[in-house]
């Protein structure tokens, strides 16, 4: 799935979401501008900011509590508030992937998402996919196969190509795993070994699957 | 005493030279040819790989630290301007805002689009926002020239007032023979002018820094740079304070390509002086508008090529006239479009063009990707005048013996002779085929020390202040060291980018790993003397008894583990160094390489699809073959990008970056990735202990070139302008023959 899929499924930007209600309405808190503030003083939803709010965001399993202003990004607080500092910001517009997280089991640029936002979903990031020490396959298959180089944009392909192994299984194949991750950039050059390793990861989470050992496989928790 | 060495350096099999070399007494003993190694040579995964995949690498930009404050400067998005007032009471009232700092007051000039007005400071990211927007600058704007040809206009505004924008190189022309007798006696001749452009380094994390002020004037500072000691020199004095007051920590980085060497930069000086001013820990990282404008770029150039060749093919005379752009500094028009091929008769002259953009700097093989691009396009019209086949003609020119070698190894690999008789097709998508030359000349050096230390519990440290900027510095380090412990690579902790440890060489230029590479065999060596002494004194005999062979220490019938040796350590265990050595005579100053693409032209669309890659290289003995291919295949894809999409543009009249973000300076992607065929010739180049040469920059010099070349090819029209867009292809299909 492209960059411009991810963005479409979610159905809401940055922008967007100050415009009206999105996926946040769900959990009953909406972020608007100052000068809308009369316009929907009425309709029923309740409005937060532009001072800080208290958010309960559930990160890798478990419940995180941030303190956070509505504008902030999902991505800045994962790193700056919750220290889960592997996804990156690089673009910052949705262009690049470096910021990529999983939202709800499905790939999201997470500087494109507002951390108010993501109230009510299951976030994962390449922190909750497992460990230098215990790695999901996708993760191990990328140290192997020198999938990186300065490894920034790594955490960002693990976690496409991880998804991309779970969605498409047994027929993920060399096009369709291009595909699915060209949404993510690479300055350094990786693109061969990361096809290489993505497939071989993706086999490995298949087998392990297919003898029901499971867990590694599934990602997450 | 040093000794005298006999030795024979070069490629088994292919071309070699003897030599007598006198070798540093301390030095490791030098691997040859023969050499057996267990792990170097081999395929070893990156030692940072885990962590890297993990996202549990920190780099700078992910950095946490207590009370961490944030910096940013307000920039003047225009090409030349005067400030006419600056209004920062509003900012400084804002809550959140730390303080905040005018750089260029009122009557300032500036001279390229991004140059910092105002710093701020701020207790957040969002406070920070609100400030920068509330600073208010006024300008008087002036016309400002952007642009190379825009610039060369006798009537453009000047850079500098003193003087015109065009400026000869100080240099001086290059001249050898006499060109223009050589080219009125050749057989054939072509002349042609050749374009590139600008292009950005555009790593993905950015420039920046964190400055901590600690006790009694000192500073830790996390930074993203190809140069941990230059970091600490500038910010030290920036800072006011001794060099040892300052502590710098590069552990990880995201990419930097030349453009993070040199020291610090505005924006870490402002950050710096907020964090001595707040006494708390400051961050200034620039976000990616400001990387593109004001963090460096490769100059564009304009290439007048005339080449000249006698019947057979022999070149004759070379003249090449080269114009380019650094932006408002010096510089600029370095283009190597003259080295590689053997040319009796040459001049070579270069105009350096001020211009009000931002300033180049190193990137990946200055001047090389530009410079082969034009070269080698020129060889390849001088084939076509001649009647010959372009790979015969470099053949014939070309003097170094291992890329004589090469590319022939290369064209096979390519199916080069089935390619060329096959010709281009007729029908809508073409196919061609092109080759280009690799050129570089590092053979590492300065004097770096590498500390082992060595423990009870066998534990090894590998310790040096060099940073690891992706290339995998880290990883040869711990080949090396593993190999002369008998351990594995893995076993082997390597601490990078802390200027606490021994100083190490910049990342530049391709010499990291040939710099710091001996020294840290020479260090391993020094352990594993260090063992073999406390074994010697265990077992009664003399040190010089007992061997080392397949990672065990012997003596007679006694034998003894790496572990077991350590285990006798005592408890503060074992630390030694070992000094980069001064280089010795080896193979060939010049590392050679060449590599051949394979493209389809869509001549309805003018889309070019890079369809296969052959890359041969070589950087004398490779430490690690699985990281150095991921260099190579990096440095091919870097080139394919630049041959194809990348170019910064320039809006004419205001000279700001229409293009600053990565969605619309377009970098290549994994779709259109091809497949890369990587080909390590890896001789011996005598040069260092180890054999090492650079590799970085060398595996993208040739790529744009040869690209070119078989866009050409499948064209039959000439390509003299990069990148190679379908606007371009379009237009050179529409020109008259
Ligand atoms: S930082 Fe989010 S897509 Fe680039
Ligand atoms: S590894 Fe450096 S950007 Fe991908």
């Amino acid at each position: 799935m492209s960059g411009r899929e991810r963005g479409e499924r979610r159905g809401v930007t940055r922008r967007g979401l100050l415009k009206g209600a999105g996926a946040a309405a769900a959990a009953g808190v909406i972020a608007r501008p100052a000068a809308a503030l009369a316009q929907h003083a009425d309709d029923g939803v309740e409005i937060a900011g532009p001072g800080p709010v208290h958010l309960v965001l559930r990160v890798n399993g478990a419940a995180r509590e941030v303190e956070v202003e509505p504008r902030r990004t999902l991505l800045d607080a994962l790193r700056g508030d919750l220290d889960l500092t592997g996804a990156k910001r690089v673009c910052d517009r949705g262009t690049c992937g470096a910021c990529t997280i999983w939202l709800d089991g499905a790939p999201a640029y997470a500087c494109s998402v507002l951390a108010i936002e993501a109230v009510g979903s299951e976030i994962t990031t390449i922190e909750g996919l497992g460990t230098p020490a215990a790695p999901h396959p996708m993760q191990a298959a990328f140290a192997r196969r020198d999938a990186l180089q300065c490894g920034f944009c790594t955490p960002g392909f693990v976690m496409a190509c991880a998804w991309a192994a779970e969605t498409h299984g047994a027929a993920l194949d060399d096009a369709t795993l291009r595909r699915s991750v060209c949404g993510n950039l690479c300055r350094c050059g990786t693109y061969p070994h990361v096809v290489q390793a993505a497939l071989e990861g993706a086999r490995e989470m298949t087998a392990a699957r297919d003898s029901g050992a499971g867990d590694g496989a599934k990602g997450g928790r | 005493m040093p000794r005298n060495v006999k030795t024979t350096v070069g490629l088994p099999g292919g071309p070699t030279r003897e030599l007598t070399v006198t070798v540093h007494e301390l030095d490791a003993p030098r691997w040859d040819a023969a050499a057996r190694l267990r792990v170097v040579g081999t395929d070893v995964p990156r030692v940072d790989g885990p962590a890297k995949a993990a996202g549990a690498a920190r780099y700078t930009y992910d950095v946490a630290r207590p009370r961490l404050a944030y910096c940013r400067l307000v920039r003047c998005f225009r090409a030349h301007a005067v400030v006419r007032e600056v209004e920062t009471a509003a900012a400084s009232k804002l809550r959140g805002v730390l303080g905040v700092r005018t750089l260029v007051g009122p009557g300032g000039r500036v001279t390229f689009s991004g140059k910092g007005v105002v710093a701020v400071c701020a207790e957040s990211e969002e406070a920070l926002d609100d400030a920068v927007h509330a600073v208010r600058v006024t300008y008087d704007v002036r016309p400002g020239p952007a642009t190379t040809d825009d610039a060369r206009d006798d009537a453009a505004a000047r850079v500098d007032p003193r003087r015109g924008n065009a400026v000869p190189d100080a240099r001086g022309p290059e001249r050898r023979g006499d060109p223009d007798a050589a080219l009125a006696r050749s057989h054939a001749q072509i002349a042609l002018t050749f374009r590139t452009q600008v292009q950005t380094h555009s790593a993905l994390e950015t420039h920046g820094c964190i400055v901590e002020p600690g006790a009694d004037d000192t500073y830790t500072v996390w930074a993203s740079t190809q140069g941990t000691g230059a970091f600490q020199a500038s910010m030290a004095q920036a800072l006011g304070v001794p060099v040892e007051s300052v502590r710098v920590i590069t552990e990880h980085m995201g990419g930097g390509f030349g453009a993070k060497l040199g020291g610090i930069d505005e924006w870490d000086r402002e950050a710096a002086l907020f964090a001595r001013e707040l006494g708390r820990p400051v961050k200034a990282m620039l976000d990616r508008r400001e990387e593109h404008l004001v963090a460096g770029c490769r100059p564009d150039s304009v290439q007048a090529l005339t080449l000249g060749a006698d019947a057979d093919g022999s070149l004759t005379a070379l003249v090449a006239r080269t114009l380019g752009t650094a932006g408002n500094g010096a510089n600029g028009a370095d283009a190597a479009n003259t080295r590689v091929y053997a040319v009796p008769n040459l001049l070579r002259e270069q105009t350096n063009v001020a211009t009000f953009t931002g300033r180049a700097r190193a990137f990946r093989a200055p001047g090389h990707p530009q410079g082969m691009f034009a070269l080698e396009g020129a060889m390849d019209a001088l084939a076509e005048a001649l009647r010959i086949d372009p790979l015969a003609l470099r053949l014939r020119n070309d003097p170094h013996p291992l890329r004589q070698v090469q590319w022939r190894l290369g064209a096979e690999r390519i199916g080069w002779e089935r390619l060329r008789s096959a010709g281009p097709g007729t029908g809508s998508v073409r196919r061609g085929v092109g080759c280009a030359a690799a050129i570089w000349y590092q053979k590492g050096g300065g004097n770096w020390v590498v500390r082992v230390d060595v423990r009870r519990d066998g534990s090894v440290t590998a310790a040096s202040a060099v940073q690891d900027i992706g290339t995998g510095t880290r990883t040869v380090l711990a080949v090396l060291v593993a190999e002369e412990l008998g351990i594995a690579p893995a076993r082997v902790t390597v601490r990078c980018g802390d200027t606490r440890d021994p100083a190490g060489p910049p990342s530049g230029g391709s010499q990291t790993a040939p710099s710091i590479g001996p020294p840290a065999r020479e260090a391993a060596v020094r352990a594993r003397e260090g063992l073999a002494e406390v074994l010697a004194r265990e077992w009664g005999v003399e040190a010089s008894d007992v061997a080392f062979e397949g990672g065990a220490f012997t003596a007679g019938a006694r034998t003894a583990t790496f572990d077991e040796a350590c285990a006798l350590l005592g408890p503060e265990g074992l630390s030694v160094s070992g000094t980069r050595r001064a280089n010795y005579d080896g193979f060939h100053g010049e590392t050679a390489g060449c590599q051949f693409a394979e493209v389809e032209v869509d001549t309805e669309t003018g889309v070019v699809r890079v369809v296969r890659v052959v890359a041969v290289h070589d950087a004398g003995r490779i430490v690690d073959t699985l990281t150095a291919r991921s260099q190579v295949v990096g440095g091919v894809i870097q080139g394919i990008s630049y041959a194809l999409h990348e170019e910064r543009q320039l809006d004419r009249n205001l000279g700001d970056m229409v293009n600053p973000t990565l969605d619309t300076y377009r970098i290549l992607g994994i779709a259109d990735c091809p497949e890369i065929d990587c080909v390590l010739t890896s001789l011996d180049s005598g040069f260092n202990n180890a054999g090492m040469m650079g590799l970085g920059e060398p595996v993208t010099v040739p790529t744009a070139g040869a690209v070119a070349n078989a866009v050409s090819h499948a064209l039959g029209v000439r390509i003299t302008e990069l990148p190679i867009t379908p606007a371009r292809v379009l237009a050179a299909l529409r020109r008259p023959r």
